[in-house]
């Protein structure tokens, strides 16, 4: 089936870019056909992907890069993030029990968590020194 | 980059903070900033108005995750208000609703406040 709307967007890692990467995203997403509520469901889920990569993959070192990529067919949308910082272990992923991390006065951690909520597949994958999360929604 | 700022209205017993534009990883601390300096004052009754927040991201969730323990156990409350749908929409993913008071305007907030502490 033949690939549109290929787009890509190359930012520095760092949250100062959240707001670039958003309408980037949220851009792309409405291009593809979506209605407002499922862009906006897109919309955080790649801000959670980016502030992670941010966070954990680079800790905060604005140097590294991170790489954006959409496209769509008829029947899906999808969006690939790639890095080259520490690796996230998908398997190591548990559901988060949010009262309970509240009563210890735990902010965050449930980041994986509304991505997989907001989308309909998540795949994160490491080939070499490169890591890409690969999400996607159905149109 | 994303745009954020604080208004805060101190009242006899209760703080209003109004929060305008995006409330994301890049901008939580500035949230998280105003929490503590109301704590450290001893000002444990607050109310937060989202009328002019446009979006949230879980770190800005978080900042009210790490702190509603601390304030009602101080004896106080953080109470939620005017938040638009799209924004209910986030809290609602994590199953805040249950967890927080949220209402429909800052003066249900502020009576809420008026029976709870009549109440004890």
């Amino acid at each position: 089936m033949a690939q549109t709307g290929k787009h890509t967007l190359t930012v520095q890692a760092s949250t100062q870019y959240l707001s670039d990467v958003r309408a980037f995203v949220a851009d792309c997403a409405h291009n593809a056909g979506f209605q407002s509520s499922d862009v906006e469901d897109i919309r955080l889920a790649v801000d959670e992907a980016f502030t992670n990569i941010v966070e954990h993959a680079y800790n905060y070192d604005t140097s590294k890069e991170v790489c954006l990529s959409t496209g769509f067919n008829k029947n899906k949308f999808w969006i690939s993030i790639s890095d080259e910082g520490k690796p996230y272990d998908p398997t190591s992923y548990k559901e988060p029990n949010i009262p309970e991390r509240i009563k210890q006065g735990k902010g965050g951690g449930v980041g994986v968590y509304l991505i997989k909520k907001l989308m309909d597949h998540v795949e994160y994958k490491t080939i070499g020194n490169i890591n890409q999360i690969r999400m996607s929604k159905s149109l | 980059m994303s745009t954020f700022n604080i208004n805060v209205k101190t009242g006899s017993n209760i703080d209003i903070l109004e929060i305008r534009g995006e409330l994301d990883a890049h901008t939580a601390s500035e949230l998280e900033r105003y929490f503590k300096k109301l704590i450290d004052s001893n000002r444990h009754n607050l109310v937060v108005d989202f009328s002019e927040l446009e979006y949230i991201a879980s770190a800005g969730l978080g900042v009210f995750m790490a702190y509603i323990e601390e304030v009602r156990s101080l004896g106080g409350d953080i109470k939620l208000t005017n938040m638009s749908d799209r924004v209910y929409n986030v809290f609602d993913l994590l199953g805040f609703p249950t967890l927080y008071d949220i209402l429909d305007d800052v003066n249900d907030a502020i009576n809420r406040f008026s029976e709870q502490s009549s109440a004890q």
